[in-house]
This record gives structure tokens, C-alpha cells and sequence, in this order.
């Protein structure tokens, strides 16, 4: 704390309330949170979903999203108090003075106009810059955060970008008036991270040549601990500590702090395939598939699975890693190449498998919340799939889904007669779980289960996936972008670019030297707890090819 | 753009598709009906004899399917058969006029409905659950909840009857100056009017309010964007797509669904033709504006499928 001194102080909040309107009553979601902020620093919020961070982020603006409102404590930004202050008056500090960078870049940037167009029109409403200085000052920042074309890119639209390029000008359109402060709302949570390192790289650069002091909010401690200056820990809109970065990570106070900084210690021991002549339980076999009307987006895809064994299929988004599951479950028949179970050859398309076949290949989304229909009871959803495959009825059928209740560890008394609204994120994916074993399979796949899911949770269902997999011998096809929840679960790893497997192995020898060079980057770009991680990686690589991941 | 056009043309071949699959059902349908062409000329006195050497003479004895592919192609050429009430004019030449004042009447309402709903529409999203949004909130589904004879009746007595300024009669003589003719058919334009903006200004409503959960609305508002503008420049030009529909609906709706209010009017148009040819079995015009009804459903549904196409970006300029 040292490095700041006390006149310097930008922001300073005090006993921040915010309510949420939620079933016809207002409820507490901020619950008196203190937070100061000097020129030039950079404070890391963490917490899961719902600990209240983005609230925060949006209260220091003197925003109040639709259905929330501040209803106590003083927010004061640079001697101007927000929680009084009109919204002309507010409104003319942001974009201005306050600046705000958000998670999906994607969704973030109007779809109808030009990204130059949507940089330049905070400077030229405030007229600080005439529009074509404006448009100057956007190529110059583009340049300052290694975008390529720097002079055109700019006046592309939205979805004809990159998202890892989308990110970095919405960081750069952030910066068009020069603000003192700006507010990073996840803004690397949904990208890939070998993308993940160019937009932090990026970030820190211009945030430090500027000066800018910034609230970097994350659920991802490595990341927070390569970006700020300090460090605070909240849960469920209260404050839990507050340090240095360095003291936070060497000598975390709290026991909710040590459980976060601890979460990923779930580890099970390798398996390794049978040496007594068991076949595959699925077997791809060089596939080629591509989508109706589009190019070949999987070409010569070969791996097994065997049987009560875990595969992670690894890669970056449209790398083919849910193709290939699609081309399992008869979704999307290959357009060369087979697939086997237990040696027989499965017909490509679904509808022409037998019910039996159709069994084996069941799958767990990544969305609980789109892939649970919102309208019917637990025990239907679970029940269908029970009824259908197995020809359960009355008694039998209640039995074997008070069963399943049981086996994902949710009270059947409690679950039976609900709507998957009424449940959290961690409940709503356990149903997903108990949906697939419904169909009694020796095999699932598993996409991306656990990537929407905070840390504690997602580690819950990792051990009830390895728990059910020791009761029942399933095997698993994990897919995922995730290397942490790889290392703490996986068999076996393929590694998959451009729709082709470039690596694959045993978990252990993948996690050691050498390697492809794309498993290399991958491996190499996922952060560490270190602070200073960041820095050496870049080191590592050189200026001159950090570019790379970003600009496909 | 090559893409755009492919776009455009496959949707055209589907309206033609369309069209010529409505054309079968319009003549099957009418050929279910009771009795034909030559017993509604000669009327129920007629011998058997004499209706049958009419037949003969109309070839209404050939079978249906080649009757009609006789009335496609004729209607292709522009053909469209010959009315079967004396004086058994060509149909062409009984709908042209009347089809001419129909087309008229819709072009003067669509001209001020449709800016005055879009712009209320964007009003009322701005001013969302204030006073001026529930007020007209209620207005609206007032008027679209009373039926249009209805709504006609209470112009009459307001702006006839009451206030005498306007004629209570859109008679439409052919040697009236363009001034003169819309002063006489405004009551009638009006009531149209009312129908109509009500369902396009909600829509306009609805599309616009729908987006302002958007993060992109939300990144404009957290850039200091006055709320005008945030409606204007960052939600309408994504809510035209479902807009533009809207209106080719009720522009569709201002051709074909006017009977009622042409009928309230007496005004001389393709409605009350339809009306008369109907209960006077008149076929050859019943087939005939059946088409050109379907023809512009089809049409303004095409046109309102380009026009979403358009103001797509991302179609609009494609990767």
C-alpha cells in the first residue's frame, strides 16, 4: 500500500448498499462494502457469481442496473458524490472520466455499427476531438494494443472481428477520452487462453502507460494476481479481506480465501488402459465431418476410449472438439471414417440406431440452464430418459429416479416435484448428470461441464463425476478448454487444432516436455499464481509472437 | 453482395412457388362451390338444354385441370376470363379501376401511418412506463380492440355529422382534382389509419424495449450516451428487422382487409367487388381477386424479407 499516498485517492466508497428487486420485496445483495482507490492503481475484486463484484463495478459509475438500486453508503469520485449527484451530472463522467470495458465484447459492441464509429462517439459528443482526430487517436490506441491493421480495422463491424481483437478495442474505445478510471468487467472470462494472454498483455500496458487506475474484476485468481496492485476478496456482497497482491497470494488470512486459493487441488491417480485385450468402448476412427453448406471442420479424427477411463479432449473454440461429440452421438453423421462401440460399428445417423445403441452415447451440456427445459419437474426429466430407455413404470419408475436423486446427492424429498429454475447452477448440472445416467450407459460425454460453474462448485462435480465412475464404471469423454480441470481429472488427453488431433497421450507424459508446439503454447498460456507469470511468459515468447493466438 | 442477391432471388422463386400453389387452391376452392359460370349467367329460369350449350360454349365441360391451366396461363398474359354478369366484360377491365382506388386508399393511410407509428413507437420506448407510455398504451389497444366499421361509424358522427368538414360518402368521381380526392376519401384513410398505427407503433415498442436488456445498450449507456440517442442510434437500427415485418403485415392487411371499411364508405374499391361477385356467384372475379390478393401478400412478405435482410450487418457485409 505504500506506493500510494493518501491525496492521491480517486474513488473512495463507503458502506455501499445495493438492492435487488426479487420476488415483489427489495433484498440486500451489497451489504456495506468499503473500497478505496488511488490514481494509477489497479484493485483486483474476486469472488464467485453472485458475491455482488459487477454490482460494484457498475455502482462506482453511479450505475444501477434495471432491478437493482443503491440504497445506502457514499460513493465519491474525485470530490464529486455519485449517490447524489443528477444523471446529466453522472452521465457526463462516463465514457469521459469513468470508463467501462465488459465481459463479452462480443455482445458489447453495437452489431450495427462500425467499431471506429462506436470508439469515437464518447470524444465527439464530449468534444474533446474533432471526429477524424477522433478516428487518429482509435488507430493510434489499436496500434498501442498490437491489433493488426491498426489503420483498417477499425472500420470493420463487430462480428467481422476476432473476439480476442474485439476485446482489445473495446479496451481501446475505453481509453478515447483518457479516463481516470476504468472499470474491467471479466474482460478475458470468455476467451481462449492462448487469446486470454494477448488481452492481458495488452491491458496492463496501456492501463500502466497511461496511468489509469482500473477495478479488474475476476473469478480467476491467477489472472487478478498478474494484473493488480491489491487485492479484495468478496462473498455474497460482503467484504472478506483485503491485501497487497503479493500478501494475498503468500498469506491469505481468511478460511474462504484459502479454500478459493485451494480449489484446485482435486486430484485423482492415473489410470492406465487395459493390457488384457478389452476392446474400446468407442473408438473413432478417421473421421472427416463438416457441417451442411460449410468447409471440412474435423479431418482424419482418430482416438479410443476405454472403459472406466477418462479422455479430455482439449483445444481452443472451433478447434472440432464438440463436432467430434456430435459425430459420436450420430448428431452430425461423418462424412468419412466410422465410429465403433465395443468393436461393432455404429450407424451414422441417430435415427437409424437401435434404441440400444442410442443408450451408449449420452451427453452433459455445458449450459444446465439452456439444456434443462424450465417448465417440466425434476422427476420427468430425469424419468423420460428412465421410461424410454428401460421401460420403467409407475412404482419402479419413482423408485429408480428417487435412486438417481440419490446417487448425484440431492434429496429425492426435496428435488422431486421442483422446476430447474428453482435450483442453482451446481444443482441444475447434477440433474444434467442424472439425466445421462438415467439412460444407464457405459459411456457420457461431458461438454464443458464444469466451464460455467465457479471454482468451488465445479469442483463438487468433478469428484461426483469420479465417484460415479468408480461405482459404475463409466468411461468419459471430457471436453473442455480447461487444462486445471484436465490435470485434476483426465486419463488420458487429445489435443485438437484446426479440426485435427495434434497430440495425444497418457495425462502424465502430456504434461511433460516435449511437446507439439501448439500443446506447448496452450499449456504455456494458461496463468499461474504468480504475479510475476505474466511478465516472464512474455519474456519467454518475445514481444514479436505474442500476436499469434489473436489473430486467426 | 453476390450473396445477397442469391439471397433475394431464391426468396422470389419461394413467393412464385407460393403464388402458383395458392392459384391451385383459389380455382379448386371455387370449383367446389355449387352450381358454375353458365348457371349463374342464365340464372335459375334456364333450361338444362341452354346451360349446357353454354358450357359447350365456355368449355366449362373440359376437366378442371385443364380449365385451369387454361386460367393460369391466361392470367400469366394478363388474361383473366370475362365477367359473368352482363354486360360480360373482360374481368381484367371490371377490377382495374376498382383495384387502382383500393391501391389509392391504402398508399394515403400507409403514408401516414407508418411514420407516425415508427415514430411513437420510438417516443413511447423512451418514455416507457411514464404517464405518456400507459396513456397510450390504452389508446392503442382501444383502437385495435374496436372493430374498423366501428371506428368508421364514430368518424362519420364526429366529422360528418357533428362538425360537418368531411363527406360522410368516399364517392370518388373520375373528374375530381388529386386535393379534392383526398379530402373526400380522408375519413375512410383515417380510420385506416387508426387500425393500423396502433399494431406497428406496439410492435415498434416491444422490438425496441426487447433490446435495451442488450450489453451493447448497456456499454452505451455506461459511455454517457443521452438516452435519446441510445434508442435511436444504438436499439432501432437493430429492431428493424421485426418492424419492417410488422408493417408489410398491416400494409398487406391495408390492401386485402379493407371490405369493411370500404363498405361503411361506400367507396368504390376491390372489397365491395369481391363482396358483389360473391353473393352473385360472379366466379371469374371471385378467382381474380383472389390472386391479386395472394400476389400482394406475397409480394409485401418478400419485400419485408429483403428489407430484414438489409439491415442485417451481418449480412449486409458478410465476413
Amino acid at each position: 500500500m505504500s506506493k500510494f499516498r493518501k491525496s492521491d485517492v480517486l474513488l473512495d466508497i463507503k458502506d455501499l448498499q445495493i438492492q435487488g428487486y426479487s420476488n415483489e420485496t427489495w433484498i440486500d445483495i451489497i451489504k456495506g462494502v468499503d473500497l478505496t482507490l488511488h490514481r494509477g492503481e489497479v484493485l483486483g475484486l474476486i469472488g464467485e457469481s453472485g458475491a455482488g463484484k459487477s454490482t460494484i463495478g457498475a455502482a462506482a459509475m453511479g450505475y444501477a442496473r434495471d432491478g437493482t438500486r443503491i440504497s445506502g453508503g457514499t460513493i465519491e469520485f474525485d470530490g464529486i458524490e455519485l449517490t447524489t449527484a443528477t444523471q446529466s451530472e453522472k452521465r457526463a463522467l462516463r465514457g469521459s472520466r469513468i470508463a467501462y470495458v465488459a465481459q463479452s465484447a462480443a455482445a458489447s459492441f453495437n452489431p450495427a455499427h462500425k467499431i471506429i464509429d462506436q470508439h469515437t462517439e464518447a470524444p465527439v459528443q464530449y468534444r474533446l476531438r474533432k471526429r477524424l482526430e477522433a478516428q487518429e487517436d482509435a488507430m493510434e490506441l489499436y496500434e498501442r494494443l498490437r491489433l493488426p491493421n491498426p489503420k483498417e480495422i477499425g472500420f470493420r463491424y463487430p462480428h467481422q472481428v476476432s473476439g480476442g481483437q474485439l476485446q482489445r478495442a473495446m479496451t481501446a474505445m475505453a481509453m478515447s477520452c483518457r479516463p481516470d478510471l476504468i472499470i474491467f468487467d471479466e474482460p478475458t472470462t470468455a476467451l481462449d487462453v492462448t487469446t486470454q494472454i494477448e488481452v492481458l498483455a495488452a491491458i496492463r500496458d496501456i492501463v500502466d502507460q497511461f496511468n489509469t487506475a482500473a477495478i479488474y474484476i475476476t473469478h480467476d485468481l491467477a489472472v487478478v494476481a498478474q494484473m493488480a496492485d491489491t487485492i479484495k476478496v468478496l462473498l455474497r456482497g460482503e467484504e472478506v479481506e483485503q491485501a497487497s497482491t503479493e500478501e494475498m497470494l503468500e498469506n491469505p488470512q481468511e478460511d474462504y480465501t484459502k479454500s478459493l486459493w485451494a480449489v484446485r487441488s482435486f486430484k485423482r491417480p492415473q489410470k492406465s488402459r487395459p493390457t488384457d485385450g478389452t476392446l474400446p468402448i468407442i473408438s473413432v476412427k478417421n473421421v472427416d465431418a463438416a457441417y451442411p453448406g460449410g468447409d471440412k471442420v474435423l479431418d482424419d479424427v482418430s482416438f479410443d476410449i476405454y472403459p472406466g477411463m477418462t479422455v479430455a479432449v482439449v483445444g481452443e473454440s472451433g478447434s472440432g472438439k464438440s463436432t467430434v461429440a456430435r459425430c459420436i452421438t450420430g448428431l452430425l453423421p461423418p462424412s468419412a471414417g466410422e465410429v465403433l462401440y465395443n468393436g461393432d460399428v455404429l450407424p451414422p445417423k441417430y435415427t437409424s440406431r437401435t434404441r440400444d445403441q442410442l443408450r451408449q452415447a449420452q451427453m452433459i451440456y455445458q449450459m444446465a440452464d439452456t439444456a434443462l427445459n424450465p417448465k417440466v419437474k425434476i422427476h420427468e426429466i430425469i424419468g423420460r430418459p428412465a421410461a424410454f430407455y428401460s421401460g420403467l413404470k409407475g412404482t419402479a419408475l419413482k423408485q429408480r429416479v428417487d435412486e438417481l436423486l440419490d446417487l448425484i446427492e440431492l434429496d429425492p424429498a426435496l428435488f422431486y416435484n421442483r422446476y430447474p429454475p428453482e435450483l442453482s447452477g451446481g444443482q441444475k448440472q447434477r440433474i444434467g448428470i442424472a439425466r445421462a445416467l438415467a439412460a444407464e450407459p457405459d459411456f457420457i460425454i461431458c461438454d464443458e461441464v464444469t466451464s460455467a460453474l465457479d471454482q468451488l462448485v465445479a469442483e463438487g462435480i468433478l469428484k461426483l463425476l469420479d465417484r460415479l465412475q468408480k461405482e459404475l464404471g463409466l468411461a468419459y469423454m471430457f471436453i473442455t478448454h480447461d487444462l486445471a480441470t484436465v490435470r485434476s481429472i483426465a486419463d488420458e488427453v487429445v489435443v485438437m487444432q484446426y479440426g485435427k488431433v495434434v497430440e495425444q497421450g497418457p495425462k502424465d507424459e502430456m504434461f511433460k516436455p516435449p511437446h507439439h508446439p501448439y500443446t506447448d503454447l496452450l499449456l504455456s498460456s494458461v496463468p499461474e499464481m504468480d504475479p510475476n507469470w505474466l511478465t516472464t511468459v512474455l519474456e519467454e515468447r518475445g514481444v514479436d509472437n505474442i500476436g499469434e493466438g489473436a489473430d486467426v | 453482395m453476390g450473396d445477397l442477391l442469391t439471397l433475394v432471388a431464391k426468396r422470389l422463386g419461394y413467393g412464385l412457388l407460393t403464388l402458383l400453389v395458392v392459384s391451385i387452391l383459389i380455382f379448386f376452392a371455387v370449383e367446389l362451390l355449387p352450381g358454375d359460370t353458365a348457371q349463374a349467367i342464365l340464372g335459375q329460369s334456364a333450361t338444362p338444354d341452354t346451360v349446357a350449350a353454354l358450357r359447350e360454349e365456355l368449355g366449362l365441360n373440359q376437366p378442371a385441370y385443364i380449365r385451369y391451366f387454361d386460367w393460369l396461363f391466361g392470367a400469366i398474359r394478363g388474361d383473366l376470363g370475362v365477367s359473368a354478369i352482363p354486360p360480360h366484360q373482360p374481368v381484367i377491365s371490371v377490377i382495374g379501376p376498382r383495384f387502382t382506388h383500393t391501391l389509392f386508399l391504402a398508399a394515403y393511410a400507409a403514408v401516414i401511418a407508418v411514420p407516425v407509428a415508427i415514430s411513437l413507437g420510438v417516443i413511447v420506448a423512451l418514455l416507457r412506463n411514464t404517464v405518456f407510455d400507459r396513456v397510450a398504451n390504452v389508446l392503442t389497444l382501444t383502437s385495435i380492440s374496436s372493430p374498423e366499421f366501428f371506428l368508421g361509424y364514430i368518424l362519420i358522427l364526429i366529422f360528418a355529422v357533428k362538425i360537418p368538414i368531411f363527406p360522410a360518402l368516399a364517392t370518388v368521381p373520375t373528374d375530381v382534382s388529386f386535393g379534392e380526392l383526398l379530402y373526400r376519401t380522408f375519413l375512410p384513410a383515417l380510420t385506416l389509419v387508426l387500425v393500423v398505427t396502433a399494431h406497428m407503433m406496439r410492435m415498434t415498442r416491444a422490438a425496441i424495449i426487447n433490446l435495451l436488456a442488450s450489453p451493447y445498450i448497456e456499454m452505451a449507456r455506461l459511455k454517457g450516451v443521452p438516452p435519446w440517442k441510445v434508442i435511436v442510434k444504438h436499439a432501432l437500427p437493430n429492431a428493424w428487422a421485426p418492424i419492417i415485418n410488422v408493417v408489410a403485415l398491416n400494409l398487406a392487411y391495408l390492401v386485402t382487409g379493407v371490405v369493411l371499411v370500404e363498405v361503411v364508405f361506400v367507396y368504390p374499391g376491390v372489397g365491395q367487388l369481391l363482396v358483389d361477385a360473391v353473393s352473385k356467384r360472379n366466379f371469374p372475379v371471385v378467382q381474380a381477386v383472389s390472386l391479386i390478393f395472394a400476389a400482394t401478400f406475397i409480394l409485401l412478405n418478400l419485400a419485408a424479407d429483403v428489407g430484414s435482410i438489409l439491415t442485417n450487418p451481418r449480412l449486409r457485409h458478410p465476413k
